[in-house]
């Protein structure tokens, strides 16, 4: 609460009124509609900076950017800036199918239900309890749902459409409850069965009562119940010999005939029940515990599966007498088994049915293991996850009357991963996911993104990356529901992913499916203990049982020194750069071909023979030397080692002039790719600075200290609060309460949370951290000539400038690279420098190396004076060039206590002017805030509460983009996805509807990946509670303002439908905002 | 000018609009008075010092002891007439030739030498600081103020603490807490933050004015409600060079007073009974207007030009901490220096630059920029 005063009060400093003086209001909406020479007028300096201040009336200057006036009525409205999560749901926890739409349902244990169906087609709900989802039911032949919640409530979600996009809500809760004084277990439900009359849910229980409920209101029909007792005196004498009951374990309806299910109890018994004349069929009953049971298509046949890792077949002959069950089966034995927990019995065309079921190991030797087997035609396969599995469907023929289920895939969700198996190719292969990428296989250590990648460059990853897939399936994605509405990408881009094994992933991050292009591992430079070759395939043919590692999620790394810890890579040139754990430094060339070659190796000695310095971090990566095999793809060439071998910090590539700049808490260095020489390195180390010296260990060990400490602390306060506890006097309620209190009160006077508040001084540890590096070709010296530059920003709030001298391109060889130091500045406050920008005479920022030469920059204006952009955690900060002298700053953590976590130069189209935009810097703060802040006048424009403050690790992995958009790290296994930037918007947007998969499967017609690229998803679900979204306080008392959307109404009107009917939702409160404003954002674009 | 050269016992007496002044130079002294309500201007009365202590050809400094006993400069109109009106009922007059002055101090004896060289510096500076010079800031140096006084509720306290210069840490912790807050409603708890510590010899804990259990309102002149310990944290820290913190202090019986004026001239009438050791003259304070010293404090130092040749020929000092500069400003200026009068101050300076490296960063200041790496020392 405390946090939204200060938020709608006009933090100081700010421009006062700017945001919410209905003033300003009326001006935006005069800008807007105004002509389109406003546009440029704001880049001049002398306009008024505080538009708010003695206004009269609306003068045409009060916006200090024309950009910011555009993202006003957003900023108004608080909305969120999140469009799309991409990666793998953190903690699944159920999965649904639905055959008839093609949908895949997964929920998890935060009450999320993702739905996912043709590349490109998502759905997202959150439950308004954050109860995990235990079961998901697709209600046959209908676009709806029923999700089973860990507090025992059902919530019934439904797909509508509207406005030509289907939006998932959710229609109804319910929670069934017994009679009064009935135990809990009697309506603790524990099997769902949605009847394919769409009107009935079957629930069973705990107590072995069957319940039945009528849908869409959950009407309770008690006359429909099937309790235990009824399923007794309905049983021959001869079954009713011992407890057979306990709770209901299955829910099966007949295949053929909707008034029969079968229904099976824990105990072992199976009990074929007629739902018209209320009786018992048939009934089976087996000596070992039930754990499942499944129809054959015809109904002819019954297969239950069990504790001890049996499965047994139940003929049904359809009348009187009770058949002898076919002899029990265990697959896995003799050998004590663990239990069968899920089986499919498929039948096919040709004859052989299919065997899928789950579990069953060998107790002894494979319990351990997470197993799904197949076994069909003499064929026996267990698939070995790397991950528990959460369940398993198999697709199959969706017609119900079909003769046969001919299964073609077999889709596991498993903790980590979503594993979708080939039943029909040879061998069973894997298909690869277009969307639900485990991003998290091993866990990411970095991110870097690259926009607008030309073509050649796309096209030659994808070769590479499809190399690496040809152990794959060739079948189409089988979940193919639905259609996505979205407008393709504009552009390409490429989300890269550093991986603690020291991989390099390459995604195509340009529409809603985050899809894996390309893997790089560069584990082969190096000398490991691990066999590089692995161990997939390494088991025999005829080992038993068949087991068959599947899935990517491997969490174990071999080594954590190959983890990746920086990426740069120049799209122009194909030339990449990484960085990792113990130093390393690899330059890398994009080649098509496969090649042998030597990479060569060079030592960076970043101490500079300091004496006395002693490492005690980790030991260096040995280089495996001679020459080694490198597949098509990118190929390492050059290893520059650092000395001491700490982790670098911060990586620059400047490809046109073939240098890369590296940097860790020691100091920093430049290398010349191009004549595989160094040019320099600088040590940056404070002489007293023991705690970089020693490396990452000493660390360790003061967490483990602190650690340490903190148990004590518990442990004494636990000790404490129990001994203020009288002691055989059971504490009323109250008493307890207050008791607890006093304690947490005492616990809070032990250990006060304390700030030491010092100032920032040389002394400090880690000041000789390098945060950034940066090339730039600017007027280092004097301002008559320009010269190539790099400049580093360290922890302790110095910026180093060399002025570099790089040969001509005909004498690039001949001549060595020549640097020398020009300038250092220390900041005075002396916080951590986080970015170094140099912009041009026009106060732009100059553009990427190569750039230019590939038109697609403006050159920079060299005629102008540059200006240097330091930004440091605390302070934004302009300096002149040559003679750095400072020009204009922002106080961001004097102001507001928030400091910078990431800044980048961001582009912001105009909705309006195609063409025309504007460089501002996008900012991420400690508090997990975005920002604009203006360039070059430093103004802060918007802010949104973004990344919860306390999600340390989102606000550490956030990667902006260079188009205003950016990810970020939602769990180990989720980035979400954001924009500032309503020029375009990734987010799904799709249809659902029924009658189009009446005929055929439509998994047939080829949903490419095209078809993924770029979707709406319906937010529908986002509205109720979810946690993420900020400040719904807010939000609201704006949406009540009935003025406020009346302004943004009247200026929306210039505007189509899209936006009106955006603003109708709004009125109505039925709508979610984050519809509303990302349609006010796709909705302003016509009308440029 | 009413002067007179009387040595008469009986002059107090039956003439009290005259002002006894005893000047001492070296182990000399002279006795003199002056008319209290037209003291004249701090021309003559040098000229008149000068004269009497037959020093024409010396450069001086002159100083009083004030009410408190402290040594206070006389360098202006302000000040003379300041030191002529406020002695009672004998003005006191120390007079030192300027090269000696360094031996002494102003002040109430808290500053060292060093800071006024770095002062002297500064105002050499390309920075246009004219309205500084008539007061006294080369001779004083803050560390510690109440201010706005008037404004604020009697309860609550404004403190600035200058830190830079100082060599003393800020010194004090602060942590969460619960304040009671009186509302409508009646008594709320309300989350607020607490200063949990103060360090012993720093320079929150000499100031006096901050205690344990203090709760901190603002710092800078912004809020802290809301805000959360690690946000106070670090607005205090980015505010750490000019901190200005307002306080609700815990013991509440020594507020200031309103309307007692001590002895400053303006408002900012300072609590003596907060600061025993009395503070400076509300004119310094003047002189340290918040913008003024925030962009003072803000001054980054730009080294420009290649240092590398002559790292390079020395090798260890390829620092870029000062230690390196230090020594080398050692070696030059011992080898220029002997003839020097203010040898012995520079050399005050350097071990004290040794001492703590720090600070060669913030001497470069000015002089770096202008002539090269204080060299011109």
């Amino acid at each position: 609460m405390a946090d939204m005063a200060s938020e709608r009060r006009s933090p100081p400093g700010w421009p006062p009124g700017h945001r919410r003086d209905p003033k300003a209001t009326r001006v935006w909406a005069w800008m807007v509609r105004g002509p389109a020479v406003g546009l440029t007028s704001s880049f001049l300096p002398q306009l008024p900076q505080r538009p708010g201040r003695g206004s009269t009336g609306g003068s045409a200057v009060l916006a200090p950017s024309p950009w910011v006036e555009r993202m006003a009525p957003e900023m108004r409205l608080g909305l969120s800036l999140q469009t799309v999560e991409h990666g793998f749901p953190h903690q699944p926890s159920a999965l649904g199918f639905s055959p008839c739409l093609c949908i895949l349902a997964i929920g998890t244990r935060s009450g999320a239900v993702k739905l996912y169906g043709a590349p490109g087609v998502e759905f997202m709900g959150l439950h308004r309890e954050n109860n995990a989802v235990v079961q998901i039911h697709f209600l046959p032949g209908q676009c709806q749902l029923i999700t089973l919640l860990d507090d025992n409530s059902l919530h019934l979600w439904s797909l509508k459409v509207k406005g030509g996009v289907s939006e998932l809500q959710e229609e109804e809760s319910f929670t069934l409850r017994g009679p009064p004084g009935a135990a809990p277990s009697a309506t603790q439900v524990t099997v769902v069965l949605p009847h394919s009359s769409r009107e009935l849910l079957y629930l069973g229980t705990e107590s072995g009562s069957v319940f039945a409920v009528q849908l869409p209101a959950f009407r309770v029909l008690d006359n429909r119940t099937i309790s235990s007792d009824a399923v007794l005196q309905r049983l021959p004498e001869e079954a009713r010999h011992r407890r057979v009951f306990e709770m209901v374990e299955a829910l099966q309806e007949h295949p053929r005939d909707p008034n029969r299910i079968l229904i099976g109890y824990s105990r072992g018994l199976l009990v074929l029940w007629d739902l018209q004349a209320g009786c018992v069929l048939d009934h089976f009953l087996s000596s070992q515990q039930l754990e499942n049971v499944c129809w054959q298509r015809d109904g002819r046949l019954i297969v239950s599966c069990h504790s001890d890792g049996s499965y047994c077949q139940w003929p049904v002959s359809g009348d009187t007498q009770h058949p002898e069950p076919l002899p029990s089966c265990v697959p896995y034995g003799p050998f004590p088994c663990k239990a069968i927990t899920k089986i499919f019995w498929l039948t096919t065309r040709k004859g052989l049915p299919f065997t899928i079921f789950q579990g069953g190991m060998p107790r002894a030797s494979f319990g351990d293991r997470h197993c799904i087997s197949v076994a069909h035609d003499g064929q026996q396969t267990a698939f070995d996850f790397t991950s528990r599995v959460i369940d398993f469907t198999v697709l199959a023929e969706a017609d119900p009357a079909a003769a046969f289920d001919d299964p073609y895939a077999l889709v596991v969700l498993a903790e980590e991963e979503l594993v979708v198996i080939d039943l029909r190719a040879a061998g069973w292969p894997l298909v690869p996911p277009p969307y639900l990428a485990s991003l998290h296989c091993s866990a990411i250590t970095c991110s870097h993104h690259v926009s607008n990648i030309p073509l050649k460059l796309w096209e030659r990853i994808i070769a590479a990356g499809s190399r690496q897939n040809a152990h794959f399936s060739s079948m189409e994605w089988p979940i193919d529901g639905g259609t996505s509405l979205a407008p393709a990408p504009p552009q390409r881009d490429l989300l890269l992913t550093g991986h603690e094994d020291g991989s390099v992933r390459f995604w195509d991050a340009s529409g809603v499916c985050l899809r894996l292009l390309y893997r790089l591992s560069t584990v082969r430079v190096f000398l490991t203990d691990t066999d590089p070759s692995g161990s997939l395939h390494a088991q025999g043919e005829d080992e038993w049982p068949p087991l068959r590692k599947v899935g990517s999620f491997d969490p174990y790394s071999d080594d954590p020194r190959l983890g990746i810890q920086k990426i740069f890579l120049c799209k122009y040139s194909g030339y990449l750069a990484v960085a990792g754990t113990a130093g390393q430094v690899l330059v890398l060339e994009l080649n098509d071909e496969e090649a042998q070659q030597v990479v060569e190796q060079v030592e960076a000695d970043l101490l500079q023979d300091q004496e006395g310095y002693r490492w005690k971090g980790h030991e260096r990566l040995c280089a495996r030397p001679g020459p080694v095999h490198f597949e098509p793809g990118f190929q390492p060439f050059v290893l520059v080692q650092c000395q001491p071998p700490a982790v670098v910090t911060s990586l620059a590539l400047h490809s046109e002039w073939r240098l890369v700049a590296f940097g860790t808490s020691h100091g920093f260095g430049l290398f010349d790719h191009q004549q595989r020489r160094q040019v320099f390195v600088k040590c940056t180390l404070h002489p007293g600075d023991q705690l970089a010296l020693e490396g990452p260990l000493s660390r360790v060990k003061s967490l483990k200290k602190s650690l340490r400490q903190s148990f004590r602390r518990m442990r004494r306060s636990r000790v404490s609060s129990r001994k203020r506890q009288p002691p055989g006097l059971p504490g009323e309620g109250q008493e307890a309460g207050a008791k607890v209190e006093r304690a947490g009160l005492q616990n809070m006077e032990l250990a006060p949370v304390q700030r030491k508040i010092e100032a920032r001084s040389a002394e400090d540890s880690f000041t000789g951290f390098v945060r950034t590096l940066y090339f730039a070709d600017t007027y280092l010296r004097d301002s008559s000539r320009h010269c190539p530059s790099l400049w580093a920003g360290t922890n302790g709030g110095t910026v180093y400038a060399f002025s570099l001298r790089v040969p001509p391109a005909e004498r690039r060889m001949d001549e060595p690279v020549r640097a020398e130091q020009a300038k250092e500045i220390q900041l005075m406050h002396r916080a951590p420098v986080v970015g170094i920008v140099v912009l041009d005479g026009r106060s732009v920022p100059l553009p990427e190396p190569l750039e230019v030469a590939h038109d697609l920059s403006k050159s920079p204006d060299m005629q102008g004076s540059h200006q240097l952009l330091v930004v440091s955690e605390e302070q934004f900060k302009v300096f002149t060039l040559p003679k750095v002298s400072a020009k204009l700053k922002l106080k961001l953590t004097a102001l507001e206590g928030s400091r910078v976590r990431r800044v980048s130069v961001a582009h912001f189209g105009s909705c309006r002017a195609e063409g025309y935009g504007e460089h501002h810097l996008a900012v991420l703060t400690n508090l997990g805030d975005i920002q604009v802040v203006s360039l070059p006048l430093l103004k802060p424009q918007v802010r949104y509460s973004c990344i919860r403050r306390e999600d340390v690790s989102g606000i550490a992995s956030c990667v902006f983009t260079k188009y205003g958009q950016g990810f970020y790290l939602i769990s180990p296994s989720e980035f979400e996805r954001f924009s500032l930037s309503t020029k375009w918007l990734v987010e799904p947007r799709c249809l659902v509807a029924l009658a189009e998969n009446k005929k055929h499967r439509p998994h047939r017609n080829g949903a490419g990946p095209e078809k993924a690229l770029g979707r709406a998803r319906n937010s529908g679900g986002q509205s109720d509670g979810e946690e993420r979204r900020p400040g719904p306080v807010m939000e609201h008392a704006l949406l009540n303002d009935e003025r406020v959307l009346k302004e943004i109404q009247s200026t929306l009107e210039g505007g189509r439908g899209a936006p009106l009917r955006v603003l109708t939702r709004v009125l109505h409160g039925s709508g979610n905002l984050r519809v509303c404003g990302l349609r006010v954002g796709s909705g302003a674009q016509p009308c440029g | 000018m009413n002067r007179s050269f009387h040595k008469s016992q009986t002059l107090r007496f039956y003439d009290c609009s005259a002002v006894e002044v005893k000047s001492k130079f070296g182990a000399e002294f002279r006795r003199f008075s002056l008319d209290r309500h037209k003291p004249g201007k701090f021309e003559d009365f040098y000229k008149l010092m000068v004269h009497t202590h037959h020093i024409s050809n010396a450069e001086v400094t002159i100083g009083y002891a004030d009410v408190h006993g402290d040594l206070l400069p006389i360098n202006n109109d302000d000040n003379f007439s300041k030191a002529v009106s406020s002695a009672s009922p004998l003005l006191r007059v120390f007079i030192q030739k300027r090269e000696e002055a360094d031996h002494y101090s102003f002040g109430a004896g808290a500053l060292s030498r060093k800071k006024k060289a770095l002062v002297t510096l500064r105002d050499e500076g390309p920075r246009r600081r004219a309205h500084l010079r008539i007061g006294v800031p080369r001779d004083f140096r803050p560390v510690s103020s109440i201010i706005d006084v008037d404004i604020l509720p009697e309860t609550h306290r404004r403190v600035r603490l200058y830190r830079h210069g100082c060599e003393k840490p800020l010194g004090f912790y602060i942590r969460d807490g619960a304040s009671v807050r009186v509302t409508p409603q009646g008594l709320e708890k309300v989350p607020g933050v607490f200063i949990s510590r103060l360090v012993p010899g720093g320079l929150a804990e000499s100031t006096g004015l901050l205690a344990v259990n203090d709760e901190v309102l603002e710092v800078n002149g912004i809020e802290v409600a809301g805000k959360t310990l690690d946000q106070v944290t670090d607005m205090m820290i980015a505010n750490s060079h000019n901190l200005i913190v307002t306080v609700k202090p815990a013991n509440q019986r020594n507020n200031v007073v309103r309307g007692s004026r001590a002895c400053g001239s303006s408002g900012q009438s300072p609590d003596s009974a907060a600061s025993p050791r009395g503070l400076p003259p509300s004119r310094v304070l003047q002189n340290f207007h918040p913008d003024e010293a925030e962009s003072d404090d803000e001054a980054d130092i730009v080294i420009e030009g290649a240092l590398e040749p002559a790292r390079a020929a020395r090798g260890s000092l390829s620092r870029p901490n000062g230690a390196g500069l230090a020594h080398r400003l050692q070696r030059e200026l011992t080898l220029g220096g002997p003839g020097r009068d203010s040898n012995g101050s520079v050399h005050r300076l350097l071990s004290s630059l040794k001492a703590d490296p720090r600070h060669s960063l913030v001497l470069p200041q000015g002089g770096v920029e202008e002539h090269g790496p204080a060299v011109t020392l």
